[in-house]
């Protein structure tokens, strides 16, 4: 009997204690607007796209977000500058569709797609959260600061010739006959 | 049938092929990158290593490379083996180690054999540290993207573009490590075959150049099963579409017909599709008094209104050859057949009547573009073939080459062993013989070409068939022919398989019966079969399914055309042709002087529809559902890619009355189904139709991909509320992803996709065998049946067709829709004549000078190529789409014009974009 009591008064007891003191605990939410919460850097809220370190826009229009988005809410095009620097004609995110699950950052070859903690996109008519480049296109590395996609891959760019990629030897002279 | 065992299971081979290939036959995935199913093994990428045992008892095993090993009986191998695995993933490796990194930005990523095949091989990380080797790309010209950084050197584009589709300008160069696979110079990659390497290169180093400009995922393409209206081969294809314009085409495998390679013509003449001359709305030329001769446009319901209106009384109705036999059909249904007249020029309906003659003979047989390439002796009879009907020069190729493939058999070498073919044959060619006025590019595997005009191509054949049988023909007149015409007829004698082909664009029926009579001689030698093949290129996509359709009643166009210039008609309707093309300027004017109101339903501006008072904008080929009908006639469903913009409306649907009161709704299937009931020249084209029963029946087969992104944004620029996907009420397909998958049903079939087989190679997977029939795909429906009992040859004369004067056709250029592509364009050449060196002494012209030609009161300026190859006294005229042909069809006066260096400058650079053979024969 005593036993009983010991186990179920005294922890009904400690209970009450231990909400009562909730009321003078530090809070974790904040007032809203008022006050704006502090959000993880990794946070999935709001996507931008990127430039590359060099100020140049980072999407290379491979449509790998595209595909991989659960929800088909990327659209994009394909252009070509004269120099051969692949970027997007249009790049359309609806976020009225968006789930912000984040593979389209994990699909990004090039760190162009991130998607960044803010969150305040609410918005009264839907058509305004259909979103275009203009919109999306930051004048930043966002969360990765060095990676450049052009710098890499060996394909020929305004700046860049053949040959000039990370671990690439000088074009061959197919007329040589040297080993 | 031999058994062999993979990996413990045991399966029925044919020993005559190679592992490699029975082992994809079977549907198993072995890796491979210098196999082709057209080209055979040479065993250089080392990819599809297996592990090969000696018997049961055996469990050492060696590694061998599959293709490179017979599937002989009781062979017993492993895919799965430790080591076999292990070889492949470090092949891969290895043929990595210069890969540039560059996926994200390759016209090939998503559908790249190397990617695939890199995943099916397990190689992940690239371990080697030292540099990779970077190459310097060419500018390849307007068709083909050149990125040698992604080469993996696996030789297969040499081994296509020079020993398939025999190109010169494409090799491989230097050496070690360092070689490349380009041209001596950068430049236009000059074979009408070169679009096949953007296929055949497992890698991105060739891509499609016009898909680039407006590149999208091959996943993101919405594709439907079309068939290609370059010409009359009927070759079949699979376009794509995105964001509502067509990005490009590519091959669709059909068995009998384009195999895995297409013509550049019908790979990259798809631009016109959304180019500038695109008639986008319907117009009509106000008759009001204050804005008279002015043109405005009109809604849809406006347009039809208006077309009812203009048609209600007399109507004369002018059919196609390059729209479907549906387009045709309804307006004939809409005018009546007494009304209705094809659109035919005056010699080409008289040539496509004798040629569906000949089709229908016993003892003859209009081979396919498979048959072809096994025939083992060639006759081409004037036909410009590389240039009319692009597919049969490709399988002419292959068919000189069964020379090689039989000393191979004697000698027993396997004829996948490729280059052991090749060395043991040397430049042993079967015989090819070719009668033209002018040198053709097939002239390197010619065993002869014969130039001449078509009264001396008409002596030769007589005296060829009077030689093979003499109660056929007359002697040959001229003394140049006999030798000739003894070693063509010889070789055709001989042969166990020869075969005749021509065409109908010298628009000489003569010909076409001296051709005929040719292989009515040969009967009596015939080996292997009791028929002799002959067959004849159709110009247009559907040429001989409007001849078919005009045998049950109708009028020619000079018939249309006298009626309407004797003003007995209030209207004409003139559907999806271009009259300047078929007849000449002074018939089309008083014909359109008398013609109160003349409607045009067509899909580019040109000059004839610029003159129609009602001008009606139409849905090309990939807009619309359609069948057409080959040069074989074999009828074959074209079907929708995508939806128009809605100004824009099929043929049919512009000329089919729509009757409020009833529920029945007239589509494509319907036009198709009710006249395959009712007209006997269509018996048995409802066959092809989707089922009606079954699984087919209640699901549709989707047109998107299992993973077509960007549904949700691709329209929400204009409304973020997504509309319903469009239903499709006219086929058996669907404007959506939803459907019954490829892989349970694949009839049809656009876009092959398997699982891991990311390529256009997946086709394998939906082959019966390797280079086999597809296991499900409708090759179409022959409605020609050999009816007539077999002829007797009558005598032809030569007198019959003495014009000197013949017209050139050009791959690019000489097809009315697919000319006005931008890629097209910027490789064909405007109008020039054409004489030899003799007669332009004569007449005292000057290489790329310019002469007058006139014709009664028609004359032109035309730029002058004299050629080395070309018939003494003959005078080509390529019109370009800048002359009337008809106006100077009989017969021209020539002088010369005179010069100043600006124009001399000028027609220099344009000939130099032309690729034509004027040297002497390359073979022997």
């Amino acid at each position: 009997m005593i036993r009983l009591i010991k186990d179920t008064l005294i922890s009904q007891v400690v209970t009450l204690w231990r909400v009562f003191m909730h009321a003078f605990a530090k809070t974790d939410t904040v007032e809203y607007p008022d006050v704006q919460p502090q959000m993880f850097s990794r946070w999935r809220g709001r996507i931008i796209l990127s430039r590359d370190p060099d100020g140049e826009e980072r999407c290379v229009a491979c449509n790998l977000c595209a595909v991989a988005c659960p929800v088909d809410c990327i659209a994009l095009q394909k252009a070509e500058d004269d120099e051969g620097r692949w970027y997007p004609e249009f790049f359309r995110i609806n976020f009225s569709r968006c789930i912000m699950c984040g593979f389209c950052e994990e699909a990004c070859p090039t760190n162009a797609i991130q998607l960044t903690p803010d969150f305040e996109m609410a918005e009264y008519v839907r058509q305004d959260m259909v979103w275009e480049k203009e919109d999306l296109l930051i004048n930043g590395t966002g969360k990765y600061h060095d990676y450049n996609f052009y710098r890499v891959a060996g394909k020929k760019i305004g700046g860049k010739d053949k040959g000039e990629a990370r671990n690439e030897a000088p074009p061959v002279d197919v007329r040589s006959l040297l080993p | 049938m031999a058994k062999i065992t993979v990996d413990g299971i045991v399966y029925e081979v044919n020993p005559q092929n190679n592992l490699l290939q029975e082992c994809l036959s079977h549907g198993l995935d072995l890796p491979y990158f210098c196999w082709h199913p057209c080209m055979g093994s040479v065993g250089a990428c080392r990819q599809c290593a297996v592990k090969q045992y000696r018997n049961a008892d055996d469990k050492t095993g060696v590694v061998v490379m599959s293709c490179m090993t017979p599937a002989s009986d009781g062979a017993i191998i492993s895919i799965a083996d430790a080591q076999a695995v292990k070889m492949r993933s470090n092949v891969i490796e290895s043929l990595m180690i210069s890969h540039p990194h560059d996926c994200p930005v390759c016209e090939e990523g998503g559908e790249c054999h190397l990617q695939d095949m890199t995943q099916m091989s397990g190689h992940n990380y690239r371990r080697y540290d030292f540099k990779k080797v970077t190459h310097r790309n060419q500018n390849l010209g307007p068709f083909i993207n050149h990125e040698m950084n992604r080469c993996i050197a696996c030789y297969r584009c040499v081994r296509y573009y020079d020993d398939y589709a025999g190109g010169k300008d494409l090799a491989a160069l230097g050496s070690h490590h360092h070689v490349y696979f380009g041209r001596h110079e950068e430049g236009t990659l000059e074979n009408e075959f070169s679009g096949n390497l953007v296929e055949v290169c497992p890698t991105g180093v060739f891509t499609d150049k016009t898909f680039s400009e407006h590149y999208t995922r091959k996943w993101d393409l919405q594709t439907a099963p079309s068939v290609c209206t370059g010409c009359g081969a009927g070759c079949n294809t699979t376009p794509g579409e995105r964001y509502g314009t067509l990005r490009r085409i590519v091959n669709r495998y059909h068995h009998d017909l384009n195999g895995y390679f297409l013509c550049d013509r019908g790979r990259f003449g798809y631009g016109y599709n959304s180019s500038d001359r695109r008639i986008t709305e319907a117009s009509l030329v106000s008759t009001h008094d204050d804005e008279k001769g002015v043109r405005k446009s009109l809604t849809t319901q406006e347009a039809q209104r208006q077309f009812d209106a203009m048609t209600a009384g007399d109507v004369v109705g002018i059919g196609s050859p390059r729209t479907s036999l549906e387009n045709n059909l309804a307006l004939r249904a809409r005018v009546g057949v007494k009304n209705f007249y094809a659109g035919f020029s005056a010699e080409q309906q008289r040539c496509v009547q004798a040629v569906i003659a000949i089709n229908r003979e016993q003892g003859l047989h209009c081979p396919d573009i498979r048959t072809l390439e096994q025939a083992d002796c060639v006759l081409v009879v004037n036909e410009d073939i590389t240039n009319t009907s692009p597919r049969f020069a490709l399988a002419l190729r292959q068919a000189v080459r069964n020379r090689a493939s039989q000393l191979a058999t004697d000698a027993r070498i396997p004829l996948w062993q490729d280059a052991a073919v090749r060395e043991l044959a040397q430049n042993e060619l079967s015989p090819l013989f070719i009668l033209s006025p002018q040198g053709t590019r097939l002239d390197d595997v010619a065993t002869d070409t014969f130039l001449g005009t078509t009264a001396q191509q008409i002596a030769l054949l007589a005296a060829v068939a009077n030689i093979i049988d003499a109660s056929v023909g007359n002697a040959a007149t001229d003394t140049h022919g006999e030798e000739g015409a003894r070693r063509i007829a010889s070789a055709l004698i001989t042969a166990r398989h020869p075969c005749i082909v021509s065409g109908i664009s010298a628009g000489s029926e003569a010909l076409i019966h001296a051709t005929a009579n040719v292989a009515r001689a040969l009967r009596k030698y015939s080996v292997q079969s009791d028929a002799i093949d002959v067959c004849f290129a159709m110009p247009e996509s559907n040429t001989m399914g409007l001849a078919l359709l005009m045998e049950e009643g109708g009028g020619t166009l000079d018939d249309a055309l006298q009626r309407l210039a004797r003003g007995e008609a209030d209207a004409a309707i003139v559907l999806e042709n271009d009259l300047t093309l078929r007849t000449t300027p002074e018939a089309i004017d008083a014909a359109l002087s008398r013609t109160p109101a003349v409607v045009v339903i067509d899909q580019l501006h040109n000059e004839f529809n610029a003159r129609a008072q009602l001008l009606l904008p139409s849905t090309s080929f990939a807009e619309q559902n359609g069948t057409l009908v080959n040069y074989e006639g074999r009828a074959q469903s074209s079907h929708q890619v995508f939806q128009a913009d809605a100004a824009l409306r099929p043929g049919y649907e512009w000329l089919t009355p729509v009757d409020p009161l009833s529920l029945v709704l007239t589509t494509s299937e319907t036009i198709l189904y009710h006249s395959a009931q009712t007209l006997s020249v269509l018996s048995g084209a409802e066959k092809l139709l989707p089922p009606r029963t079954g699984i087919q029946a209640l699901m549709k087969s989707p047109r998107q991909s299992h993973r077509y992104s960007g549904r949700t944004a691709m329209n929400a620029n204009l409304n973020v509320h997504e509309k319903k996907q469009p239903a499709d009420r006219e086929s058996a397909m669907s404007f959506s992803m939803e459907g019954l998958p490829l892989q349970k049903d694949a009839s049809l079939l656009s876009a092959a996709w398997a699982p891991a087989w990311n390529s256009n190679q997946a086709i394998s997977k939906f082959q019966d065998e390797i280079n086999g029939e597809l296991k499900q795909g409708c090759k179409g429906v022959h409605l020609l049946q050999r009816t007539l009992e077999p002829h007797v040859a009558a005598r032809v004369s030569s007198s019959a067709d003495n014009s000197v004067v013949y017209f050139i056709d050009h791959i690019f250029g000489s097809e009315e829709l697919s000319a006005a592509s931008p890629a097209i364009t910027a490789r064909s050449v405007g109008a020039y004549l054409c004489v030899g060196e003799a007669d332009a002494q004569r007449l005292g012209l000057q290489q790329h000078g310019r002469a007058e030609i006139s014709s009664g009161a028609h004359t032109a300026q035309l730029p002058v190529l004299i050629r080395q190859r070309i018939a003494p006294g003959a005078i080509g005229i390529y019109c370009g789409g800048e002359i009337n042909r008809h106006a100077f069809a009989n017969g021209v006066s020539i002088s010369a014009v005179a010069e100043d260096s600006n124009v001399l400058v000028r027609s220099r650079q344009m000939f130099s974009e032309l690729v034509i053979s004027d040297s002497q024969q390359g073979r022997g």
